[in-house]
């Protein structure tokens, strides 16, 4: 999938111009345009030709995009609700589909016509999502399916699903996984919104009910769905925890620090206001420091070794962000008693008008950094494990049949 | 080291000299030594430090006799001296008094001194601090008495670092100009200086009291502006030092909780003891952050050099304390005893954090310079 192919930036500008000349984004709707954007190899040119690339390095990507919007006041970039197809779901097709796969699915993927989502969760099975219980039982040239799968972001708007199940449960967890490509419109899949603290639902819980999977839907081997669904992750593009704002005093501390300034005349004690004053301070050398290291990793990658500055991002956010909002929150006094009306149980996202708002908002949204995309527990564990080399835990469920750990 | 964060190879070079040059003179039993003596440092080995490997005049200027560095370098010696926990008049003599000297002084006092400083000959500390405790130039309450050619001076400066051994000091204090820096050498008349008792045996800080001493301002006009700038690039070498205690105690408590068994294993695969471990490199990692970006503002003459002077010394000083009472708390009982170096560190986190302004002064710097 990786380059090996040669060819010339201005080639490739050349190419992007003629696709330019058959069809126009500031004429074209954003599905046919995308569509012929695939035909000419130039959906994501490092796949292979014919299945909308031309074989080169993955770094020429860029080189399409900055020739389209040289040449068009529209650009249609990637839909939203695509991400999980574009970024996950074409690499595995592509790795493991077969060829009638990789000729349906992947201009659909896309053109945006198809949307896809990712079924790896479980209530069980969180940070230890290879001990998942989703059951898929063999009955002749289908699989039967029955379980729940949950934190599924645009589950309610997806064609396809990429479900591991377990195949397996008389071997260890991993080895009794197998990868899937689930029809979401088949009998027996049931999408429901998942409302989380904020009262809205970017998440969905989904249900299988006797859900039936034909065999060749199966990616990878029976039993290697981990090995699978790891290659899926590698792909993710889908980057949480990048490292804060790219500008000094831009990002979420900006509007501390306009909380603070608006603060209510009055409103605290000098020695309080000394205290909020410092823990804004704090926030701000955070949110500072952040971006500095961030800068680092980056200097430290172009440089060719990169060290632990850009392991400690994720971890380091997660808890700053959590406590500016906090402070966030603080800072507004009583007024943080109050919260917009009726923003319980909606799917879909509030209008956050103001800064007030946004800061209340984020005061709900921020517990979930620390949980999502590997909680601060399991980062701790990675940096002092892998950067730090200390030793591993010992694992009680290494050797153990799947049926026979104990889960929750 | 660019914009961009990377070190040259230059600096790693450097950094490997200083490195290699402290653990041959300068290892844990050299340390002990210097630190039992009033001194504090032992003359050849500075002597060697300034010759060898030319620290004392690193940051001198190369028309003085010195290699001309700036404050990049400063940092990855002051890194590895904090890592070594060299005792040595560095940061007096090789950054504070330097530093002074090219933003407060005139061209006939830096002819006298900076040439000196750079052969290893002449140490010079700086006084500025007073019994009230406090680290901004504001605090200086100290005034010359008479004129130009019969300048005196009479009262109490106290932790001046290395004042006790210095062959000059250079006093800031008040006159009918405003602030400024004063020169009285080490035998003038009505000077005293007495070695302070220490948390920290590693550092050395003197109280120095003047009565009537004869004193010569070595530039004219109010320094007050410059003397700020000052303060704030030591504070950054300062929180340099930090980083690299830091990265120290990081180390030691890694190596120990790989080695350590209890109840059958590494005392390192619990969480209690690896979580510790990941919070400490966050913020050694953060540290750095702060100390590189602020000796690069140092370095590049940057207009935001008090704000991130003041934000590294605010957050390396938290850093490294916190990192140094962890390794305490890694080593357990071993790590409570005197033979153990987890104290000395703990002790030099502590009186770092404190000299020269500790975390909430640096803060209050960085909220003022924000707008916070």
């Amino acid at each position: 999938m990786s380059g090996s192919r040669q060819m010339s930036e201005e080639e490739l500008r050349r190419r992007t111009r003629a696709l330019l000349d058959e069809v126009h984004p500031e004429t074209t709707d954003a599905i046919p345009f995308r569509r012929k954007q695939f035909e000419h190899g130039l959906a994501w040119v490092h796949f292979p030709e014919g299945h909308g690339g031309l074989g080169l390095s993955p770094k020429m990507n860029v080189v399409v995009q900055d020739e389209i919007s040289k040449h068009s006041k529209v650009v249609h970039h990637d839909p939203g609700a695509s991400i999980i197809g574009i970024g996950m779901g074409a690499p595995v097709v592509l790795t493991y589909g077969t060829e009638e796969m990789k000729r349906d699915l992947l201009p659909r993927i896309f053109s945006g016509e198809d949307i896809w989502c990712q079924m790896f969760s479980e209530p069980s099975a969180g940070s230890d999502v290879a001990g998942l219980a989703t059951r898929a039982e063999r009955d002749g040239d289908e699989w039967v399916v029955n379980g729940q799968k949950v934190w599924t972001t645009v589950a309610h708007l997806a064609r396809w699903g990429m479900l591991l199940a377990r195949t397996n449960p008389d071997v260890p967890k991993h080895d009794g996984l197998s990868y899937f490509l689930l029809d979401m419109h088949a009998p027996g899949v049931e999408v429901r919104p998942l409302y989380q603290i904020t009262g809205e639902a970017e998440f969905n819980e989904v249900f299988f009910t006797d859900v039936r999977i034909p065999h060749d839907r199966m990616l990878g081997k029976e039993g290697q769905g981990w090995r699978v669904a790891i290659t899926t992750l590698m792909n993710e593009r889908v980057a949480i925890g990048g490292g804060g704002s790219s500008r000094k005093g831009g990002g979420g501390i900006a509007q501390l620090l306009k909380l603070w300034k608006d603060r209510a005349e009055g409103a605290f004690s000098p020695s309080q206001e000394a205290m909020l004053r410092d823990r804004v301070t704090q926030s701000w050398i955070e949110n500072e420091l952040l971006r500095v290291t961030s800068q680092r990793a980056r200097a430290a990658q172009k440089a060719g070794n990169p060290g632990p500055e850009g392991s400690v991002s994720k971890l380091a956010q997660a808890e700053i962000n959590k406590r500016m909002w906090e402070i966030g929150i603080d800072v507004m006094g009583p007024t943080g008693l109050t919260f917009e009306a009726g923003y319980e149980l909606r799917q879909g996202f509030s209008a956050l008008d103001t800064t007030e708002e946004l800061a209340k908002y984020q005061f709900l949204r921020s517990r979930a950094n620390s949980i999502e995309g590997g909680t601060s527990e399991i980062m701790r564990n990675i940096l002092g494990e892998r950067v730090l080399g200390l030793p591993g835990e010992p694992r009680v469920d290494k050797d153990v049949a799947w049926k026979d750990v104990p889960r929750s | 080291m660019a914009l961009d964060f990377g070190f040259t190879d230059e600096h790693d070079e450097l950094r490997a000299t200083v490195r290699a040059f402290l653990e041959d003179k300068s290892d844990e039993v050299a340390v002990r030594e210097h630190m039992a003596s009033e001194r504090g440092f032992d003359p050849a080995l500075w002597a060697q430090m300034a010759e060898q490997i030319g620290l004392a005049g690193l940051i001198v200027p190369e028309e003085y006799g010195g290699a001309g560095m700036g404050f990049v370098e400063v940092l990855v010696v002051m890194e590895e001296m904090g890592r070594a926990l060299a005792c040595a008049p560095f940061l007096s003599t090789g950054v504070f008094a330097p530093t002074l000297l090219q933003h407060c002084a005139d061209e006939a006092a830096r002819k006298e001194l900076l040439a000196g400083i750079a052969a290893g000959r002449t140490r010079v500390a700086v006084a500025y601090a007073e019994p009230n405790g406090r680290w901004d130039a504001a605090g200086i309450t100290l005034a010359a008495e008479g004129s130009d050619a019969d300048l005196t001076l009479t009262g109490t400066k106290t932790y001046v670092l290395d004042g006790h051994t210095a062959d000059v000091l250079l006093v800031v204090a008040r006159d009918g100009d405003g602030l400024g820096v004063f020169r009285v050498d080490a035998g003038a008349r009505g000077l005293t200086r007495t070695a302070l008792p220490e948390l920290d045996l590693t550092r050395k800080l003197a109280r120095v009291d003047f009565a009537k001493t004869p004193a010569t301002r070595v530039h004219p006009g109010d320094q007050t502006a410059a003397f700020e700038r000052v303060l704030a690039l030591v504070a950054a070498a300062l929180a340099a030092e930090q980083v690299g205690g830091a990265q120290k105690c990081l180390d030691m408590a890694v190596e120990y909780a790989k080695t350590r068994l209890q109840f059958g294993r590494p005392i390192g695969s619990y969480q209690g003891i690896k979580h510790k471990c990941a919070d400490m490199l966050v913020a050694v990692e953060f540290a750095k952050s702060a100390a590189y970006n602020a000796c690069l503002a140092a370095a590049e003459g940057d207009a935001d050099l008090v704000e991130n002077a003041s934000m590294a010394k605010a957050y390396c000083s938290k850093a490294y304390f916190h990192a140094a009472a962890d390794n305490i708390q890694i080593h357990g009982g071993m790590g409570f005893t005197w033979e153990h170096p987890a104290h000395l560190y703990f002790k030099r986190a502590k009186a770092s954090e404190l000299l020269f302004g500790d975390a909430p002064y640096h803060r209050e710097i960085v909220a003022r310079e924000v707008g916070i």
